[in-house]
C-alpha cells in the first residue's frame, strides 16, 4: 500500500518533468555546487542561498511543465506588451546604476523588464507565427521585425549591449525556425558586418574599450584587461587534470573578478582542468540535443518556434559566456546557465526549460 | 540557392524545419569545437607558460602612483605639497598571528595606541590580501631599523610613499579641504566612472575642497611596472615600466600672504571674509573662522579631535564663506538702491523725506529707522551714505517684490556663485513663490504661505526673509565695482598640465554682462564712496587712505527686537547679538579688490568689519601692515616668481 502511495507520488511530481533534461541539469548542479563552494572561499551562506534559488527554480519548472502550451500561449502578446510598457518606463522613470538604467523600481520590488523579454519575445513571435500559419508571406517576417526591433532598441538605450543581443538574438532564432529565407539571413549578415564602423561610432566608451581589450588585454594590463588576462592564466594554468579542489591559486589569491558569478567557469576550469571543462561541455551538449530532440518533435508551430528559441539561447548564454572568461569574445555581463551564482538569472533560465518540458509532453501523449 | 528555392515550397514545412535544425545544431557542435580547441590551446600548449605566471607569480604587474598635483598661491608659494616617508604595512593573509606580529615589531619600532587603533579601523574597511598601514610616517632610522629585520616578519613590508602636507594648516583648511584613505563610497564612485583601474594601488584620494573638486587634475594617470619575481615573491628585477602622468599643478588666485594678513585681523573672532579680484573673478581670500588643521583628516582622524571638532559650539568645520547664511543687513542698501534705479522707483538725486520711523497706511506698527531721531531728508546717494532704514523701508513698498526680485537676482544673489568649492548654500532672495515653497508643508496654514504687504518693507534694509552668504555678497560688490561684468568666482586661475606644460585658465572672460546703465552703477558707487567720507556710518575708517575706497557697513539682527524696547548688547547673550557686516572695494576708479566681511555677533559693521577691510586694503593696495599683528604673521618661502612680496610689488 505505502509502497504504491510513494510510486504514484513520484510519478505526480515526475511526471510533467523531462526525465534526461531533468538528469543533465542535476548533473551541472552538481558541479556548480563544487565550483561555487570553492569560488565562495567556502562560504557555506552562498551555498544555502544556491539551494533555496535552485528549489525555487525547480518549482517554477516543474509548474510550467505541467501547463499546456497551448495556455502559456495565450500569455504571450500580453507578456510582450507589458515588456515593452515597462521598458518605456526604464526609459522614463528607470533606476539608474553604474551609468546604466536597466531598473525600474515598481513599489515591492525592483525589477529588470529586459530579462522578462528573453522570454517574452520569443513566446510573442511564436504566437504569431503560429496565429497566420496558413496565410504566411513575407509581411509577417516584417512585422516579426519590428516586434523585435522595439525591445531591442530599448535595451540598446539603457545601455545594455549584452542584454540587447540575447533578447534580438532569441527574436532572431525565432524568425530563424519560421522559415526565413536564407537571402535575407546571408544578406543581413553581410550587412551587418558592413555596418560595423557605424555600430563603432554609436558605441559608448566602455564598450570600445572592452572590445579593443579583447583585441589586446595586454594593452591596459591594469584595467579593462585585466579580468581577461587573469582568467586566461587561471584556465591556462589549470592544465589537463586541474590543481585539484579548493587549490586554484588564481582563485584563492583574489586574481579572479567576480569569480563566483560571470567568471566562475575560470575558477572550474584552474580546479578541473581540461578534462573537467570537457565534462561540462558535454553535459551542455547533451542538454541542447535534448532540447532540439523536443522541438522537432513538437506538434504546433507554436512548440517548435518557442522550443528552438529557448534552445539556441541557451547555447548563446554558454558560448559567450565561456567565450569571453577564455579571451576569446568581449566582456559582457552574461551569466554560465546554471553554474553562475544568482537567482534571478537561474529563475529565468528555469522558466525556458519549463516551458520546453511542457511542449516536450504534450508530443508524448 | 537550392535550398533557398526549397523553403517556400509549403508543402515541405516539415522538412524544412528538420533540415533547419540540424543546421542550427551543427553550427553549435562547431562552435562548441571551438571552445574545445581554445582551451586545449591554454590549457595543454600553452600550459608551461601560465603554469610559471600562476604558480610562481613571477611576473607581477605592479600599479606605479603618480604624484599627486601641487597647490600654489597666486605668487607660486606652495599650500599643498608631497613628501617621502616610510610606511609599515601588514597583509592580513600572509600572516598567521596579526596579534602576535604586531607586539614583536612593537620591539622594533615604537607603536602607540593610536597607531594600533588606526589600523583596526582600516583593517576593518579592507579586504584581506591588501596591504593596511601600521605605522605612517617613519623616520630613515626607523625604516631601517626594520629593513633589517623584515626577514623574521613574512606579510609585513616597509614602504616609501608620498605624503601630503598642508604647511599652513588651518589657514588653507576651508579652501584646500584635504584627502583622506579611499573609502568604500570612494570605490562605488570610481565603479561607476570606470576609473577604478586608474586608482589601482592609490590609498588616498580628494575628499572636500579644491582636493575634491579638481581631483582628476591633482591625481594623474596610473603607471605600471612589469616586474619579475623569485619564489618567495621579493623583486628580481624590472622587465618593462610604462611611466605615470604626474598630477596637474593649480595655481590659485588666492594670495597666501593677503589670506594670512585677513586672518591675524580676525583673531580668534568668528566669521568669514571673501576678497575678490573684480577685474577677474579670482578669488584673493576666503576665509571662515574657526577653522580646523586639515592635515589631521589625511590618514584617518582620530576619535578625540573628531568628538572635540565636531561639537565645538562654534563649529569650526563649517565654511562660513560658502556655507554661512546670514541677513545682509544694510550692506543689502546698495543693491536695492540700484534696483530701484533700474525700475524707474526713484531718480537720481530726488529728495525725499528719511524720518525716525515708517508706518504703512492704516497700520500702526512702526518700522524704525536705527537713528531715532532720522536722518532729516536725503537722495539716494546720502541715503545709503548715512544708512537711512526709512528711506528704504519706503523704496521697497513703492517697488513692491515683484519688481525687486528680479532686477536683484541679476547680481546672482539668491543662486549659487558657481565657485570651484563642493557645498555653496543657495541663500534666499525672497519672492512670492519662495514663501509659498518654504512654508508649503502641512506644519503651515494658507495665512503662512500668502506674502503679506509688510514682508518687503523690511526686505528694503536687508532683514526680512534675506539671508546670504558672504561669498554671494563678495559676488555681488564685485560686480557692482566692475560695472557689472559677471564672473563665477574662482580660487583656481590656472591648471598646468604635468605632462607638456601646457597652462588652462579657468574662467578668462566674463560670462556675462548685467543689464544696467552706466550711470546707475557710477552713482550707487559715488553713494557708497560717501559712507567712507565725513557724515558717512564708515566716515572714521576712511580717513588717511591712499587710495580712494567705496564701502557698505551693516548690521544683521540675529534676535527680533520687541516694538517699543531698544537693542542692548549687554542685555543678550553673546551668540543673541548682532552680526557685523562690511562690504568695499578699491580703488573706486579701478577697483582691484572687492571684499565681503561678517564678524558674527559683534554689533555695529562700522566697528568690528569695517576695520578688518580697511586693514586688509592698506595691505593689499600699498603694503602697510598695522603694527599689532606684524609679529603673528606666518612666514612664506621666497615666492617662485622671484618677487618677495608681490602684494607690495603691486
Amino acid at each position: 500500500m505505502q509502497v504504491s502511495l510513494a510510486k504514484r507520488l513520484t510519478r505526480a511530481i515526475m511526471d510533467p518533468l523531462d526525465g534526461w533534461l531533468l538528469a543533465l541539469l542535476a548533473g551541472v548542479f552538481v558541479l556548480s555546487m563544487i565550483a561555487l563552494f570553492s569560488a565562495s572561499n567556502q562560504s557555506w551562506a552562498k551555498i544555502d542561498n544556491k539551494l533555496v534559488y535552485t528549489a525555487l527554480s525547480l518549482l517554477i519548472m516543474w509548474l510550467l511543465a505541467r501547463l499546456s502550451p497551448q495556455t502559456v500561449m495565450h500569455l504571450a502578446l500580453p507578456l510582450y506588451v507589458a515588456g515593452v510598457l515597462l521598458l518605456v518606463g526604464v526609459e522614463l522613470f528607470g533606476i539608474t546604476v553604474n551609468g546604466s538604467t536597466r531598473w525600474l523600481n515598481v513599489g515591492i520590488a525592483r525589477i529588470q523588464p529586459s530579462e522578462i523579454m528573453k522570454i517574452a519575445l520569443p513566446m510573442m513571435l511564436a504566437w504569431y507565427f503560429q496565429k497566420y500559419e496558413t496565410t504566411l508571406n513575407w509581411r509577417h517576417y516584417v512585422v516579426a521585425a519590428v516586434l523585435i526591433v522595439i525591445p531591442g532598441l530599448l535595451i540598446l538605450k539603457q545601455p545594455d549591449l549584452g542584454t540587447a543581443t540575447l533578447v534580438m538574438g532569441a527574436g532572431f532564432f525565432a524568425l530563424f525556425f519560421a522559415g526565413l529565407s536564407w537571402k535575407i539571413i546571408i544578406g543581413g549578415g553581410v550587412a551587418f558586418l558592413a555596418s560595423l564602423p557605424v555600430v563603432w561610432n554609436l558605441m559608448h566608451d566602455y564598450q570600445r574599450k572592452r572590445v579593443l581589450t579583447l583585441i589586446d588585454p595586454m594593452e591596459d594590463p591594469l584595467g579593462a584587461g585585466y579580468h581577461i588576462i587573469q582568467s586566461m592564466i587561471a584556465i591556462g594554468s589549470g592544465g589537463v587534470w586541474g590543481k585539484g579542489w579548493l587549490a586554484g591559486s588564481q582563485t584563492h589569491l583574489d586574481y579572479i573578478p567576480e569569480r563566483t558569478t560571470d567568471f566562475i567557469f575560470a575558477v572550474y576550469s584552474e580546479e578541473f582542468g581540461l578534462v573537467g571543462n570537457l565534462l561540462l561541455l558535454a553535459l551542455y551538449l547533451g542538454i541542447i540535443s535534448r532540447c532540439l530532440l523536443i522541438t522537432a518533435r513538437a506538434p504546433t508551430l507554436y512548440g517548435r518556434l518557442l522550443a528552438g528559441a529557448i534552445t539556441l539561447s541557451f547555447f548563446v548564454y554558454v558560448f559567450v559566456n565561456m567565450g569571453m572568461v577564455a579571451g576569446i569574445l568581449p566582456v559582457v555581463g552574461v551569466p554560465l546557465p546554471f553554474m553562475s551564482y544568482g537567482g534571478t538569472a537561474t529563475v529565468s533560465l528555469a522558466i525556458g526549460l519549463g516551458m520546453l518540458m511542457g511542449i516536450g509532453k504534450l508530443q508524448r501523449r | 540557392m537550392k535550398q533557398a528555392a526549397r523553403l517556400k515550397d509549403p508543402h515541405t514545412e516539415e522538412r524544412q524545419l528538420y533540415w533547419r535544425l540540424l543546421v542550427a545544431y551543427l553550427f553549435m557542435v562547431l562552435m562548441l569545437l571551438l571552445l574545445v580547441a581554445r582551451f586545449v590551446w591554454l590549457q595543454v600548449f600553452q600550459y608551461e607558460h601560465f603554469a610559471t605566471l600562476a604558480q610562481n607569480n613571477s611576473i607581477s604587474l605592479v600599479p606605479v602612483q603618480p604624484n599627486r598635483g601641487l597647490i600654489v598661491d597666486r605668487n607660486g608659494i606652495e599650500l599643498a605639497r608631497n613628501y617621502a616617508s616610510y610606511t609599515l604595512e601588514l597583509t592580513p593573509d600572509k600572516i598567521d598571528n596579526l596579534d602576535a606580529t604586531i607586539k614583536a615589531l612593537g620591539q622594533v619600532v615604537p607603536i602607540t595606541p593610536r597607531d594600533l587603533k588606526r589600523f583596526q579601523k582600516f583593517l576593518s574597511e579592507s579586504k584581506d590580501f591588501e596591504p593596511v598601514p601600521l605605522r605612517l610616517k617613519m623616520d630613515d632610522i626607523e625604516a631601517a631599523r626594520l629593513a633589517a629585520n623584515l626577514w623574521r616578519f613574512p606579510g609585513v613590508e616597509v614602504k616609501a610613499r608620498l605624503y601630503r602636507d598642508y604647511p599652513y594648516k588651518e589657514l588653507t583648511s576651508h579652501v584646500l579641504g584635504y584627502i583622506g584613505r579611499i573609502g568604500p563610497r570612494d570605490k562605488e564612485r570610481m565603479a561607476e566612472d570606470e576609473n577604478a583601474a586608474n586608482y589601482r594601488g592609490a590609498t588616498h584620494i580628494g575628499k572636500l575642497g579644491l582636493e575634491a573638486v579638481y581631483e582628476d587634475d591633482l591625481h594623474g594617470q596610473n603607471g605600471f611596472e612589469e616586474i619579475e619575481t623569485d619564489s618567495a615573491g621579493r623583486a628580481v628585477r624590472s622587465l618593462r615600466r610604462t611611466a605615470p602622468v604626474h598630477g596637474n599643478t593649480l595655481q590659485l588666485a588666492l594670495d597666501i600672504h593677503l589670506q594670512d594678513v585677513a586672518d591675524k585681523l580676525f583673531g580668534a573672532r568668528r566669521g568669514a571674509l571673501v576678497a575678490i579680484d573684480p577685474q577677474s573673478g579670482g578669488v584673493l581670500a576666503l576665509l571662515s573662522k574657526p577653522s580646523f588643521d586639515p592635515n589631521l583628516f589625511i590618514d584617518g582622524i582620530d576619535s578625540q579631535s573628531w568628538q572635540s571638532l565636531n561639537s565645538d559650539w562654534q563649529r569650526p568645520l563649517i565654511n562660513r564663506a560658502i556655507r554661512g547664511m546670514y541677513p545682509p543687513g544694510s550692506t543689502f542698501k546698495p543693491f536695492m538702491g540700484m534696483a530701484a534705479l533700474e525700475a524707474g522707483a526713484i531718480t537720481p538725486n530726488e529728495i525725499r523725506p528719511a524720518p525716525g520711523y515708517f508706518t504703512l497706511p492704516g497700520s500702526s506698527h512702526q518700522f524704525r529707522d536705527s537713528n531715532p531721531r532720522g536722518n532729516g531728508s536725503a537722495n539716494l546717494a546720502k541715503a545709503i551714505a548715512v544708512s537711512s532704514d526709512t528711506f528704504f523701508y519706503k523704496l521697497a513698498w513703492d517697488m513692491g517684490i515683484d519688481r525687486i526680485h528680479p532686477l536683484l537676482a541679476q547680481f546672482g544673489l539668491g543662486s549659487r556663485t558657481g565657485i570651484d568649492l563642493d557645498g555653496e548654500a543657495v541663500g534666499v532672495l525672497p519672492s512670492k513663490e519662495w514663501k509659498a515653497r518654504r512654508f508649503a508643508g502641512t506644519r503651515y496654514r494658507d495665512e503662512h504661505r500668502r506674502w503679506l504687504p509688510a514682508d518687503v518693507v523690511s526686505i528694503g534694509i536687508g532683514q526680512g526673509f534675506n539671508t546670504y552668504t558672504p561669498l554671494q555678497m563678495a559676488n555681488a560688490t564685485a560686480m557692482l565695482a566692475n560695472d557689472g561684468k559677471a564672473f563665477h568666482p574662482h580660487l583656481v586661475q590656472k591648471v598646468t598640465d604635468a605632462r607638456n606644460g601646457k597652462t588652462r585658465l579657468i574662467e578668462a572672460a566674463p560670462y556675462k554682462q548685467l543689464p544696467f546703465k552706466q550711470q546707475h552703477y557710477d552713482y550707487i558707487k559715488q553713494g557708497m564712496r560717501a559712507v567712507m567720507l565725513p557724515g558717512g556710518t564708515g566716515w572714521r575708517l576712511g580717513q588717511g587712505l591712499q587710495y580712494s575706497m567705496a564701502g557698505k557697513t551693516g548690521t544683521a539682527q540675529v534676535v527680533q527686537i520687541k516694538q517699543g524696547a531698544k537693542y542692548n548688547a549687554g542685555a543678550l547673550a553673546e551668540q543673541h547679538r548682532d552680526h557685523s557686516w562690511f562690504i568695499a572695494f578699491a580703488p573706486v576708479e579701478q577697483p582691484k579688490i572687492a571684499v565681503a566681511v561678517i564678524v558674527e555677533n559683534a554689533g555695529f559693521g562700522a566697528t568690528a568689519a569695517a576695520p578688518i577691510a580697511r586693514a586688509l586694503f592698506d595691505y593689499y593696495l600699498t603694503g602697510k601692515l598695522p603694527d599689532d599683528i606684524r609679529g603673528q604673521l606666518e612666514t612664506f618661502p621666497p615666492s617662485a616668481t622671484g618677487k618677495q612680496d608681490a602684494s607690495v610689488a603691486r
